[in-house]
């Protein structure tokens, strides 16, 4: 066997391994695809058809999502939309701006409290959050941080420092060093070096971390639907909820709202899924 | 009314006489006090165990399992469903499913039937709405509070809530009113509630829900007999509802955390000063620059929480108050006094289930993960772009939204699974009615969920594999899996040692998955530690202060493993 490619390899070969890959991916979309039908038709999904494909395909669930309205009359949607963005994107920057400062001390400098440090940071991905709810809602409240994105950003960022940190040293341990050293001896200062030459070497984990962070802020609904109160400042997923909680039977509109909650992140993940394998596995082999 | 649905129900077109949550107590009620049952005694001690209330659940069964009018499994989204697809002739609900029906579905609306057996009327909860002013009130807005009261509970407010907010009104004064008098609707649900049970307003009442839907369930099942269940039901009310821990005096903690302190802080300095911290930390001042924005922002937001959170499980909760009880929480748990080992609710039972869930999840994970990696890994293999995108879509999506839709693939009756397993000529099993099939089923979910991550992390581990060492155990003669087993698996240890520890930790405070697609059932037994310690939080009597024991005996437990872990792959 060699590394080129185009060998060819016997076409049985190549079709059985067609055969399981194609499997594999029928049996992972098909939840998939019963969200698009049951999003896509008037039924709610309880019929007695095995194909996921709508029958009557209507675009009437994502109208009542899209057409949302609050108590006041005012129309939401737009207005959730607007809150997801704005938090997960300062989620995102905060985020990264924190840990790649951590990561890079984490992996360059040799400083008493290094090990323990980092193991601190992966201590807290123990704590259950059940413990922490109601301690952290009376901080907010006492921060006068609750019901504002400002508060949830906050809370958001930090809690995904700790996983961020871990994936960026890793890949800033895959640096070399050279770089470094010979801009230290041109007389660059240590944050000119972190800002002109390791973090644009970075990239690749960055863009990774980055997709987390985002992924992790924008479908956070627990500590959402628990500190924002109002509804017009809730975030997509708390509003995605409603439709299906204690009283309320909307699998349309559910299942409506979960395509388009769905959607930006899996366009994300297809523009960056190259960079995905890549940024995860620095972090993973040092890790 | 039976006779009526028994001719209308036909299963082979899931066609029902009768639609109606016949698993969840709230819609069991109107039966219950129809028979004549009730939930507290005069002296406000809940007792489920009564004759009535058995005779009731007796009936229930009998409509699920024997005259089979109603659906198994119904849950809000298929009674709703089933009706305005004209597939259930009747429907029990509440005057809010009015305005869930599609427009223009026919329908009437009656109050609920005369039970044959006592010759009573089923009696519905009625739901009791509640306007609460606070004493800290100055005298004049607290008149002005009495005034708002009054007019909101009055006939004026009943009014404009009937004519402008379509809501239903029972305030005999607003029926005089000839528009609200001929409003069909708005009358038949006073009717109804003039022989309806209002809710107790008890703080107990929050407690008996879980208990009562679990005997509900268990009869419905037919595990056991109604006089059982409802038997099971009230012993674990009594420990729900049953005293604290004693209170104790919080002086000898206080004195053990100052010695603690104290001693710890000793060793701590002396550390210091014998590994020479403080010179060595001068040397590099800059790296704590650094870090000092990620620790700050943990300190207060992450640690401090947990810390004031794990200070609470040495009190109790009861009624909004907070008595000091030192490890009277762990003590409790610990000790199994309350439960039997074997009892689902015991720590020792929840503790086996979450370990046995980690261990499966975590190899499934990595199974499959890493399987299919290296059927992608082949440079020969066409469309490996597409099926590496595809692959990773359940990572994509959040998981409470596919915890959801794979409970609905579970369903009994309507579920895609149950249809795919009939094909191969498998009858209806139903899921959540054992432990084994009801774990499977959370298995089944959280496997698909976790996946791609272990698939990823392997794609790109095995990328920086170099190729020529498998190829030179191929020219030796190696097999396959002795190829994969001797030369790239060892290889690999260094990337999927640390994804596997960190997947153990989320997986087994994965609570989304349990939560939302089994709930629990059967009986609370597929319940993990994360899932049980929110319910004493939130549905037992919030007992804040046990489930922060049952999450720090969580934190210790998943601490004591990852340094078991660490030690063990320092050595190799």
């Amino acid at each position: 066997m060699s590394h080129d490619a185009s060998v060819s390899v016997p076409w049985s070969k190549q079709l059985g391994r067609q055969a399981i890959l194609m499997f594999a991916t029928i049996v992972t979309l098909y939840p998939v695809l019963w969200v698009l039908k049951i999003a896509f038709s008037e039924q709610s999904g309880f019929g007695t058809s095995l194909v996921p494909w709508p029958e009557h395909p209507t675009l009437a669930n994502f109208g009542r999502v899209m057409g949302a309205v609050d108590s006041a009359g005012e129309p939401v949607f737009f207005r959730q939309v607007w809150n997801s963005t704005v938090v997960s994107v300062a989620t995102t920057a905060v985020g990264i701006a924190v840990s790649t400062t951590s990561a890079y001390a984490f992996s360059r400098f040799d400083f008493p409290g290094r090990n323990t440090g980092m193991r601190v940071f992966l201590i807290t991905q123990m704590f259950p959050g059940v413990v922490m709810a109601v301690p952290l809602y009376i901080l907010l409240d006492e921060l006068h941080l609750l019901n504002s994105m400002l508060g949830l950003t906050i809370v958001y960022s930090t809690t995904s420092v700790p996983f961020c940190v871990w994936m960026l040293k890793g890949y800033f341990d895959t640096i070399p060093r050279e770089l470094e050293e010979a801009a230290h001896v041109d007389g660059a200062s240590q944050w000119t070096i972190f800002t002109r030459i390791v973090l644009p070497l970075a990239r690749p984990a960055i863009v990774v971390t980055a997709l987390f962070g985002f992924m992790t802020a924008w479908n956070e609904f627990i500590l959402a639907a628990t500190f924002l109160s109002d509804e017009r400042a809730t975030t997509l997923p708390v509003a995605l909820q409603r439709y299906v909680d204690a009283f309320a039977t909307d699998w349309g509109g559910f299942a409506a709202g979960a395509v388009l909650v769905s959607l930006p992140v899996m366009l994300l993940f297809f523009v960056l899924q190259k960079h995905l394998v890549g940024g995860l596995t620095a972090g993973g082999v040092k890790g | 009314m039976v006779a009526l649905a028994s001719r209308f129900t036909n299963r082979a077109d899931s066609k029902f006489g009768l639609a109606y949550e016949a698993s969840n107590f709230y819609f069991h009620s109107a039966w219950m006090f129809g028979f004549g049952g009730a939930i507290f005694d005069p002296d406000g001690t809940p007792r489920l165990n009564r004759p009535e209330n058995a005779a009731s659940l007796d009936f229930a069964a009998g409509l699920l399992n024997q005259s089979k009018v109603v659906p198994a499994e119904p849950n809000g989204a298929l009674v709703l469903d089933l009706f305005q697809s004209g597939r259930a002739l009747f429907a029990i609900s509440g005057p809010w499913f009015a305005s869930e029906l599609r427009e223009g579905t026919p329908y009437g609306v009656v109050p609920l039937p005369i039970i044959s057996k006592t010759g009573k009327p089923a009696r519905p909860f009625m739901t009791v709405e509640a306007i609460f002013a606070t004493t800290q009130l100055a005298d004049r807005k607290r008149e002005q509070a009495a005034a708002f009261m009054r007019y909101f509970a009055g006939p004026a407010s009943s009014k404009v809530r009937a004519l402008l907010g379509h809501q239903t009104v029972i305030h005999p004064e607003a029926f005089r009113d000839p528009e609200i008098a001929e409003n069909g609707f708005l009358k038949t649900f006073a009717t109804a509630a003039a022989q309806a049970e209002p809710m107790p307003n008890r703080p107990e009442m929050r407690t008996v829900w879980e208990p009562a839907n679990t005997a509900l369930d268990k009869v419905l099942r037919g595990t056991v007999s109604a006089k059982e269940a409802l038997a099971e039901a009230d012993t674990q009310l009594t420990r729900l509802l049953g005293p604290a821990p004693t209170a104790v005096s919080p002086r000898p903690y206080v004195a053990l955390l100052v010695c603690v302190a104290v001693i710890g802080s000793g060793f701590f300095l002396r550390t210091l000063r014998r590994r020479r911290v403080w010179e060595r930390a001068k040397q590099n001042p800059v790296a704590y620059l650094y870090i000092f924005p990620a620790a700050a922002a943990l300190s207060l937001l992450v640690f401090l929480p947990f810390a004031v959170g794990s200070a609470l499980s040495l009190y109790a909760h009861r009624y909004g108050q907070f008595t000091f009880v030192g490890f009277g929480n762990f003590l409790r748990i610990l000790s199994a006094q309350d439960y039997a080992i074997t009892d689902p609710y015991s720590f020792y039972f929840t503790l086996a289930v979450t370990v046995l869930w980690t261990v499966v999840n975590v190899f499934m994970h990595v199974a499959l993960g890493l399987s299919l990696a290296m059927l992608l890994r082949d440079p020969w293999v066409k469309l490996k772009g597409v099926y590496r995108v595809l692959l990773i879509v359940p990572w994509a999506i959040p998981n409470y939204i596919t915890a959801l839709i794979w409970k609905g693939m579970f369903h009994v009756e309507f579920g895609a699974i149950n249809r795919i397993l009939a094909l191969g000529g498998v009858e209806h099993i139903d899921w959540f009615g054992q432990f084994s099939t009801a774990f499977a089923a959370n298995v089944t979910t959280n496997t698909w969920l976790g996946f791609p991550f272990m698939m990823v992390v392997s794609l790109g581990a095995l990328q920086s594999i170099p190729r020529d060492l498998d190829e030179a155990a191929e020219v030796d003669g190696a097999s396959r899996w002795q190829r994969f087993r001797h030369v790239t698996l060892p290889l690999l240890r260094p990337a999927l040692v640390p994804a596997i520890v960190l997947g153990s930790v989320w997986t087994f405070n994965m609570f989304n998955v349990i939560y939302l697609v089994s709930g629990g059932k059967p009986d609370g037994s597929t319940e993990i530690l994360i899932s049980e310690a929110y319910r004493w939080a939130f549905s037992r009597q919030y007992q804040y202060g046990y489930a922060a024991a049952y999450g720090v005996l969580i934190f210790l437990l998943l601490l004591a493993y990852t340094e078991l872990t660490r030690n063990r792959s320092e050595e190799s």
